[in-house]
C-alpha cells in the first residue's frame, strides 16, 4: 500500500509525459490513480469497521526507529477517501478548466504530488513520517498557488502561503518532537494506546503550544486566517481541492489525531474553543464583504475551519459526531460550490457575482447543483448539512466552558453563513441578465460531473445517511477521535429542540440579511480603514521588518571580500574550537619524537610551500606553492598507506590547478590593498588558527573515549559488502546515504557555479542589476 | 587561451583522452575491491575531457560530446543515486541495503553498490565539466 501511494509521486513525475502522449485524455488517466487508491480503502473499510484501527509495517531507517507504517482507523479512512474522492472529482474538473492550458502537465505534477503528501500525511502512523509529509504539502500547495507564476500578486500569496505555514511547521516538528519524547514513542499508534497519562507531563504545556501553532497556521484559525483568501489566486480547481476540502483540513485532523490523547484539560478546551469560535464567526463576517466568488467561498471555508477546532474543543460525544458530520458535510458542499464558482468563471470572465445575473437560463444544470450544495452550506433539509449544523449547535449548547459565547458566535455565523450561500446560489442565476466578458454558455460535461457527485452526494447522504455506509464511516471515524466506542446513528429529524429553532430563526434572518446584501455591503465598506490593521498587516510589518534585518546584516557580513568573509569564518572557529578546547580538555602535548627522515622532508616541504605562498609576489608563484603542499599531503596519504585518500587528493590538487588557471587569468594584478595593521591582525588570527588546530589535532589524539568503528568495517567489509577496498565500501555501503547526500551538494554547487557564471554572462551583456554586480565581481579583486 | 595550438598538447590530448577514459571506467569498476571507485573515476574522466580541452577548446570537446551536457550528467548522476537505492524495497529490507546479483556468462557482480557508484562517478563529471565548460566559456566572450 505504502508503495501504491509512494508510486503517486512516479506518476506526478512522469506527467509531462503523459500529457505529450494522451494529450486531453491525461487528466482523466491521472484521475484513475486517485480513483484506485479510493477502491483500496473502501475494500479496507469492513475490516476497520469490525477489527478497529490497522497498521500497515514498513520498515524504512530501522536503526532509526523510523519506518513508514500506515495507520489506517476511521478518522484517516475518512479523511483518505475525502482527498480521494474529490481528488478524482478536481482531476476530471480541471481537465475541462484548463483544457488547452500550456502549463497542463505542471500542473498536474504538482496537485498529484499534492495528493500523494496529503494522503501521506493522514495514513503517516510515525511522526517524523506525518511532518515530512506536512511540509511536502505545504510546498506542493506553494506550486499550485503560484501556478499563474507571472502574476506577481500569485508569487506573493503564494509566498505568504509558505511562510505562514512553514513557520507553523516548524512549530509543529518541536510539538512532534516533544510529544515523542514525553510519550517514549515515535508511533502515533503507540502513542494512542499507551496508558500514560500525557496530559500531566511535564512538558504537556510547551508541546501543546507548539502542535497548535502548527495546527493553526496550516488550518487559517484565527490569527493566521488572513493566507486563506489570498491563496484564492490559485486556478479553482486547486482552491477547491487544497482550500477547501483536504489541505487546510490538515491542522484539524493532527488536533483530532491527538484529541484522545492531549485533549480534554482545561488549556486544550478554552484554546480550541475560543480560537474556534473566533475564527467561526470572523470568517462568516469578513465573507460579506466580498464580491469576488471565490474570496466568499474562502471566508466561508474560514468559518468552517473555525467550527470544527471549536468541536473539537468542547470535546463531548455530541460534539465528536457533529465533528465528523461536519467535516464530511462540508467537504462535499464546498469542493462542489468552488467547483460552481470555476465554472461561473471559466463561462464568464468573472469572478465578481455582482457582475452576473440571469444565468439560470444558459446554465441549468449548473445553476441546479449550485442551488443543492448552497442548500447543504446554509443548512436546510433534507440536505447532510443541515445534520452538521444541526448536530453543531446542539454540541454548542451543551459546551462545558464559555458555552454562552460559544452559542452566539455559533448563532451570529449560521445567520451570516446563509446570506453567504443565498449570494452565491441565487446571485449569479437569477435577476437581470448582465453582459459578461465572455459570452457564457454551459459547462463542458467534464466539469460538471465532479460537483454534482459532489452535490448530489449530499442530498443522498442527507436523506438516507445509514444507507450508503455514512453512519458506519462516522462511528468509526468518531470513535478515533474521542478515543472510546462511540455509535452515531443520524437522522434529518431529532424532534423540535432549540437547536432547530435556532436553525429555522437563522435561516429567516439570513435570507432577509442576502435581500439587504448590497446597503449591508456599503455600511461595512465603511469600516475598510479599521480593517487594515487586521493580522495580515502584522505579517507584512514582520516580513519589512526581516528584509530589513538581512539587507543589514549582509553589508555587515557578506559584502562581496573574500577577505571579509575568511576573517569571520576564522574568528568565528576561533571563538568555537578555542572554548571547547580551553574549558573543556586540557590541551594535550605529549609528543613523541618517533619520526622517520624522509617524513621531515616530507612536511619540511609543506611547511616551505606554505611559508612561500604568504610572502610571493607573483600569484602563479602562490598557485604553485598551495599546489605543493597538496601533493606533499598526498604523498603521506600515500606512505601512511591510504593509496585511495592518496589519489583522490592528488586528483582533487590536479582539478584545483586547472580551475585557478582559468580564473588565474582574468584576475588583476597582486597589488597591496591592506595597511600595516591590517596585515599584523590578520597574520594573528592566522596564526592563532594555526596553533589550536595543531592543538585540537594533539587533544583529539589523546582522548580515547570511544572504540573506533574502524575495527568493525574492516572485519565485516569483505564478508557482509563483497568488497576489499574498504573506503569504498565505506562510501558505497556504510555510509552510502552520507554520500547521496553529498552527491547533491557537489550539485548544487556546481550549479551554483554554473548559473553565477552565467549571470556574468548577463552581465557583460549590461543586463544584470547592481546587486549581481556586488556578489560576482567582488569576490575577484584581489 | 582557450585552444594552446601547440602540436604536441595536441597529439597527445588525441591520444591520452580515450585511454584516460578507460582507465576511468577501469578504475569505476575495480573500486570495490581495489583502489578506485566512482569519486576518483569521475576525476580521471574530467581530467580527460579538460586535456582535450585545453588542447582543442570549447566547441570541439561539445562535438567529442555530442548531445551530453554536463548538466544532464549531473541530473542522471544523481539518478543512478536515487534508483540505487530502491531495490532493497522490493526485498523487505531498509532503504539503500545493498543488493548483489552475479551475471552468469560473464561471471560479473552487480549490485546496486555498483550503480550508486556509477552514480558518483557521473555526478562528478558532471559537476567539474559544468564548472570548467562554464569558466572556459566565460573567457570565450572576452578575448
Amino acid at each position: 500500500m505504502q508503495f501504491a501511494v509512494l508510486m503517486g509521486f512516479v506518476l506526478a513525475a512522469s506527467s509531462p509525459l503523459l500529457n505529450r502522449w494522451f494529450g486531453e485524455r491525461a487528466s482523466l488517466l491521472l484521475a484513475l490513480f486517485p480513483a484506485s487508491i479510493a477502491g483500496w480503502l473502501l475494500s479496507q473499510a469492513p475490516l476497520v469497521f469490525s477489527d478497529g484501527p490497522q497498521l500497515l509495517e514498513w520498515a524504512w531507517v530501522p536503526s532509526l526507529g523510523i519506518s513508514l507504517s500506515f495507520l489506517l482507523d476511521g478518522l484517516s479512512l475518512l479523511f483518505g477517501l475525502l482527498i480521494t474522492v474529490i481528488g478524482t472529482c478536481v482531476l476530471v474538473y480541471a481537465g475541462g478548466y484548463l483544457k488547452g492550458h500550456q502549463d497542463i502537465a505542471r500542473f498536474h505534477l504538482a496537485i498529484v504530488a499534492f495528493m500523494v503528501s496529503m494522503l501521506g500525511l493522514v495514513l503517516a502512523d510515525g511522526l517524523l513520517t506525518l511532518f515530512i509529509f506536512w511540509e511536502l504539502t505545504s510546498i506542493t500547495s506553494y506550486l499550485l498557488i503560484g501556478f499563474n507564476h507571472t502574476d506577481i500578486e500569485a508569487r506573493k500569496s503564494a509566498r505568504q502561503g509558505l511562510f505562514v505555514t512553514v513557520a507553523g511547521g516548524l512549530a509543529l516538528m518541536a510539538g512532534l518532537a516533544l510529544l515523542g519524547i514525553a510519550s517514549g514513542s515515535w508511533s502515533l499508534s503507540e502513542i494512542l494506546q499507551s496508558d500514560e497519562d500525557l496530559r500531566q507531563h511535564a512538558l504537556y504545556t510547551p508541546m501543546l503550544i507548539c502542535l497548535l501553532l502548527g495546527a493553526f497556521t496550516k488550518s487559517a484559525q484565527f490569527p493566521f486566517h488572513f493566507w486563506l483568501p489570498n491563496a484564492m489566486a490559485a486556478p479553482t480547481p486547486v482552491s477547491a481541492y487544497l482550500h477547501s476540502a483536504t489541505m487546510v483540513k490538515a491542522g484539524i485532523y493532527l488536533l483530532a489525531r491527538l484529541q484522545p490523547e492531549l485533549g480534554g484539560t482545561g488549556m486544550w478546551v478554552t484554546v480550541l474553543s475560543l480560537v474556534g469560535a473566533t475564527t467561526m464567526l470572523t470568517g462568516a463576517f469578513l465573507a460579506i464583504h466580498h464580491t469576488n466568488i471565490k474570496k466568499l467561498l474562502a471566508y466561508s471555508t474560514i468559518m468552517a475551519l473555525g467550527t470544527l477546532t471549536m468541536l473539537l474543543g468542547i470535546g463531548s460525544d455530541y460534539a465528536m459526531t457533529a465533528f465528523v458530520t461536519f467535516l464530511l458535510a462540508h467537504s462535499m458542499y464546498k469542493g462542489a460550490l468552488f467547483m460552481v464558482a470555476g465554472i461561473l468563471d471559466h463561462e464568464t470572465g468573472t469572478k465578481d457575482v455582482t457582475a452576473m445575473g440571469g444565468l439560470r437560463s444558459v446554465m441549468p444544470v449548473t445553476a441546479v447543483i449550485a442551488l443543492v450544495a448552497a442548500l447543504s452550506l446554509s443548512g436546510v433539509p433534507p440536505l447532510f448539512g443541515f445534520i452538521g449544523k444541526e448536530l453543531m449547535l446542539e454540541a454548542a449548547l451543551g459546551a462545558e466552558r464559555v458555552q454562552l459565547l460559544l452559542v452566539l458566535f455559533a448563532f451570529l455565523s449560521a445567520i451570516l453563513t446563509i446570506a453567504v450561500a443565498a449570494v452565491i446560489a441565487l446571485r449569479p442565476f437569477y435577476g437581470v441578465r448582465h453582459d459578461t466578458p465572455k459570452t457564457p454558455h454551459e459547462a463542458p460535461l467534464s466539469m460538471l460531473i465532479g460537483p454534482s457527485l459532489l452535490a448530489f452526494g449530499s442530498l443522498a447522504l442527507g436523506l438516507a445517511p445509514a444507507m450508503l455506509g455514512a453512519d458506519a464511516l462516522l462511528t468509526s471515524a468518531a470513535t478515533a477521535v474521542a478515543g472510546e466506542s462511540l455509535p452515531i446513528s443520524l437522522s434529518l429529524w431529532y424532534g423540535v429542540n432549540v437547536a432547530l429553532i435556532m436553525s429555522v430563526v437563522s435561516l429567516i434572518l439570513g435570507f432577509l440579511l442576502f435581500k439587504r446584501w448590497d446597503s449591508v455591503r456599503g455600511q461595512l465598506a465603511r469600516l475598510a480603514p479599521v480593517m487594515r490593521y487586521g493580522p495580515e498587516a502584522g505579517y507584512e510589518g514582520l516580513m519589512d521588518g526581516v528584509v530589513r534585518f538581512s539587507e543589514w546584516q549582509t553589508r555587515l557580513l557578506q559584502n562581496g571580500y573574500m577577505r571579509n568573509y575568511i576573517l569571520v569564518m576564522l574568528v568565528v572557529l576561533i571563538a568555537l574550537i578555542g572554548n571547547s578546547i580551553l574549558l573543556r580538555h586540557s590541551p594535550q602535548l605529549a609528543l613523541s619524537l618517533d619520526v622517520r627522515f624522509h617524513e621531515v622532508i616530507v612536511v619540511g616541504t609543506m611547511a616551505m610551500g606554505a611559508l612561500f605562498a604568504t610572502i610571493s609576489r607573483s600569484r602563479l608563484g602562490a598557485v604553485v606553492s598551495v599546489g605543493i603542499m597538496g601533493f606533499s599531503i598526498a604523498l603521506i596519504f600515500i606512505l601512511f598507506s591510504a593509496p585511495d585518500l592518496g589519489i583522490t587528493q592528488l586528483l582533487v590538487e590536479t582539478m584545483t590547478v586547472i580551475l585557478l588557471v582559468l580564473v588565474l587569468f582574468r584576475l588583476p594584478r597582486f597589488s597591496n590593498l591592506s595597511t600595516n595593521l591590517e596585515r599584523i591582525r590578520d597574520g594573528a588570527v592566522a596564526a592563532t588558527m594555526g596553533v589550536l588546530i595543531f592543538l585540537l589535532i594533539m587533544t583529539a589524539w589523546s582522548i580515547d573515549q570511544f572504540e573506533t568503528i574502524s575495527t568493525y568495517m574492516v572485519e565485516n567489509s569483505a564478508p557482509l559488502a563483497y568488497g576489499r577496498n574498504i573506503v569504498n565500501v565505506i562510501l558505497v555501503d556504510y555510509r552510502a546515504l552520507d554520500t547521496l547526500g553529498e552527491m547533491f551538494v557537489l550539485a548544487l554547487a556546481a550549479i551554483g557555479v554554473i548559473a553565477m557564471l552565467k549571470l556574468r554572462h548577463v552581465e557583460t551583456e549590461g543586463k544584470a542589476t547592481d546587486s549581481d554586480k556586488a556578489s560576482v565581481k567582488e569576490p575577484y579583486d584581489g | 587561451m582557450v585552444k594552446s595550438g601547440t602540436i604536441i598538447l595536441n597529439t597527445a590530448a588525441r591520444f591520452l583522452m580515450p585511454l584516460q577514459l578507460m582507465f576511468s571506467v577501469f578504475l569505476l569498476l575495480r573500486g570495490h575491491d581495489e583502489p578506485g571507485g566512482g569519486f576518483i573515476a569521475g576525476l580521471v574522466a574530467a581530467g580527460a575531457f579538460t586535456l582535450y580541452l585545453f588542447a582543442f577548446g570549447v566547441s570541439a570537446t561539445k562535438e567529442v560530446l555530442r548531445m551530453v551536457d554536463p548538466r544532464d550528467l549531473i541530473g542522471a548522476g544523481l539518478f543512478f543515486g536515487m534508483i540505487s537505492v530502491v531495490p532493497a524495497w522490493f526485498m523487505g529490507q531498509p532503504f539503500l541495503t545493498a543488493q548483489w546479483w552475479t551475471i552468469p556468462v560473464i561471471d560479473f557482480k552487480a549490485s546496486t553498490p555498483l550503480i550508486f557508484d556509477i552514480g558518483v562517478y557521473l555526478a562528478v563529471l558532471g559537476s567539474v565539466m559544468g564548472m570548467v565548460m562554464a569558466l572556459m566559456e566565460v573567457d570565450k566572450d572576452e578575448p
